[in-house]
């Protein structure tokens, strides 16, 4: 690939972080939706932000790729400051909004295209990158029709092409996959795992435990502007303990067969009185679900429904705030 | 893993970034001449609005509205008209600015290194281009049912100018007006509100007929000034000479605009900037 100026890339020789961030301040009105924030990210790793609607993840995303400015506090990306360089920065950042912002009304191709311009692409450098990301995004037969014909999938990989134009050293994904069927889902995963294997240092948001699992290689969670939690998937997951056995049962039983299940199973189960469902973690899977089975059988006591489920955000979420899961939802 | 990387070198000095400003500028034009081009609802509207607005007001209105002074009553109107097609290209404006928010798009140019004055050039531009066929296609439309500039072709000319100028001032403030408003309920919200700017205004009926309070705010309005200021370089009827606003509405024609652009050029570039 020579197209205009070829450098090596020095993202790996670096030894600053791809992301340094200290005590980031954003406050809307009343409302903090950053509160201290801090942040590290080595090159060459994704790094997943969880948390509800509102916990200032987009806000984080929004001040690290110079959409918005910070009250206080410092954010490096690519070891430029974002308030002081902002334009160094966007060479060196890729954007992907909550929405795939595609021209609607170009071709795949010629999306790729415009936007290699306004990276100062000659027309055909331009022309040979738009042609390499269709190829490297699966995107060669719908290349000439505009993206409104096009699944979310496609969508959004069109929009992840984009903002590989530059291959830039940073990109930042904001809830990609927010709202897609699985099968979509797994597409973009798919192509955001081959960015993350050239060695592109990725902020990738999600509310889903699962997509932040199978991309990210460590987690922060973020909770009212502030990082409640960081570690690895793994470091998280075994935090939070194993999957849930969910049993719904009548509003009148709730204190019994949570009373119930706690002599049954020796710890203490969650209680959501809105869903009428009382939560046990399962760490023994079926096994645990079979027990709690058991015991309700044994009992007598009328059930509703019982079920096994992976844990999700809202698990981690009322493990680390002590929290409620349907208090947030 | 080494990789070698397409890295187009950033702008440095004052002329390179200058240059990357005027060819972000075209691109951006383009990208927008496109959007309207390949959208049939629009170029529909583009073509069916004026003639539908030239029928209307010049066949079931022009009987009943006398022209103050006399005169052929749809040589009085197309003035109006042209004026009132470049105020309601104040929506256009803002609709396209809101569009391109809502689908991330704003979002994505702020991200990128493209500067925000190629992203506002290039709304100008396209939508100037645009006004331009509005007028062409308006102009034809008047021709039609009968009217004509009676005027030299400097003052034609002259009175064209007046009215892209108001066009080119209502950009800046239809720029503004989508960087705040930020949804499409937004603009539906507040697009009725343009009818009053255009219809309170000598460009219909005479400001005269109105009651007084509204005919001497309608005397002042940039619409009126254009209008006044287009009849008497078409030398089309409706000339009422009495008020300083009319004597003076070339004057006005030209400072009204000016006047909107210096407000709203640094409203829209600052909002634009720093927007949430």
């Amino acid at each position: 690939m020579n197209l205009l100026t070829t450098e090596t890339s020095d993202r790996h020789t670096n030894a600053t972080p791809a992301i340094d961030v200290t005590a980031l301040v954003k406050r809307y009105g009343d409302t903090l939706a950053l509160d201290a924030f801090d942040l590290t990210v080595p090159y060459g790793t994704v790094c997943g932000l969880l948390g509800p609607n509102g916990a200032g993840k987009t806000t984080a995303v929004r001040i690290l790729s110079t959409l918005l400015q910070p009250d206080s506090g410092r954010a490096k990306v690519a070891g430029l400051d974002v308030v002081t360089h902002p334009v160094q920065v966007r060479y060196r950042i890729g954007l992907t909004g909550q929405l795939p912002a595609v021209e609607d009304r170009l071709t795949g191709r010629e999306n790729l295209e415009l936007f290699a311009r306004f990276y100062r692409f000659s027309r055909t450098a331009a022309r040979n990158r738009a042609a390499e990301l269709l190829e490297r995004f699966d995107l060669v037969e719908a290349a000439d029709r505009p993206p409104r014909d096009y699944s979310g999938g496609m969508r959004r990989r069109l929009d992840l092409a984009i903002s590989f134009v530059m291959a830039p050293p940073v990109l930042f994904l904001d809830e990609p996959t927010t709202g897609m069927d699985p099968g979509h889902r797994q597409e973009v995963w798919n192509a955001m795992r081959a960015l993350v294997a050239e060695g592109t240092t990725v902020v990738l948001t999600t509310h889903y435990l699962d997509e932040a699992d199978q991309l990210a290689d460590a987690l922060t969670v973020v909770d009212h502007g502030r990082v409640i939690a960081r570690g690895t998937p793994d470091d998280l997951k075994s935090a939070i303990g194993g999957d849930r056995v969910d049993v719904i049962v009548d509003e009148a039983d709730i204190a019994y067969v949570s009373e119930l299940l706690t002599r049954s199973t020796g710890t203490i189960p969650q209680v959501t009185p809105t869903a009428r469902r009382v939560t046990v973690t399962a760490n023994d899977r079926v096994g645990t679900l079979a027990q709690v089975a058991r015991t309700l059988d044994d009992d007598g006591v009328a059930v509703h429904d019982v079920s096994l489920r992976r844990p999700t955000l809202d698990d981690v979420f009322a493990h680390f705030t002590r929290n409620i899961p349907d208090s947030r939802s | 893993m080494t990789t070698t990387h397409v890295w187009p070198t950033i702008p440095a000095t004052a002329t390179t970034r200058l240059r990357a400003t005027l060819a972000d500028s075209w691109l951006m034009t383009r990208r927008n001449l496109v959007y309207w081009i390949r959208s049939p609802e629009e170029l529909f509207g583009s073509l069916v609005f004026p003639l539908i607005t030239v029928l209307l007001f010049g066949y079931v209105f022009g009987n009943a509205i006398p022209v103050p002074g006399g005169g052929e009553y749809r040589e009085f109107l197309m003035p109006g008209l042209f004026a009132m097609t470049m105020i309601f290209g104040l929506v256009i404006t803002t609709g396209a600015v809101v569009t391109d928010t809502e689908r991330g798009v704003t979002d994505r140019f702020r991200a990128m290194p493209i500067s925000s004055s190629a992203v506002m050039i290039g709304r100008s531009t396209s939508d100037m281009v645009r006004a331009g066929a509005d007028l062409l296609v308006l102009i034809g439309c008047g021709a039609l049912v009968g009217w004509r500039s009676h005027g030299t072709v400097a003052a034609t000319l002259g009175g064209l100018g007046l009215l892209l100028l108001l066009r080119l001032a209502l950009i800046w403030v239809g720029i503004y007006l989508g960087l705040i408003l930020r949804t499409a309920e937004g603009v539906s919200a507040i697009s009725p509100l343009v009818l009053p700017f255009a219809m309170v205004s000598n460009a219909f009926v005479a400001p005269a007929l109105m009651p007084s309070w509204l005919g001497t705010v309608a005397e002042f309005t940039p619409m009126s000034a254009t209008v006044t200021a287009t009849r008497e370089l078409f030398g089309n009827p409706g000339l009422t000479g009495e008020s300083w606003a009319a004597e003076h509405a070339t004057l006005l024609a030209v400072l009204w605009p000016l006047v909107l652009i210096l407000v709203f050029f640094p409203l829209a570039v600052g909002r634009y900037r720093r927007s949430r």
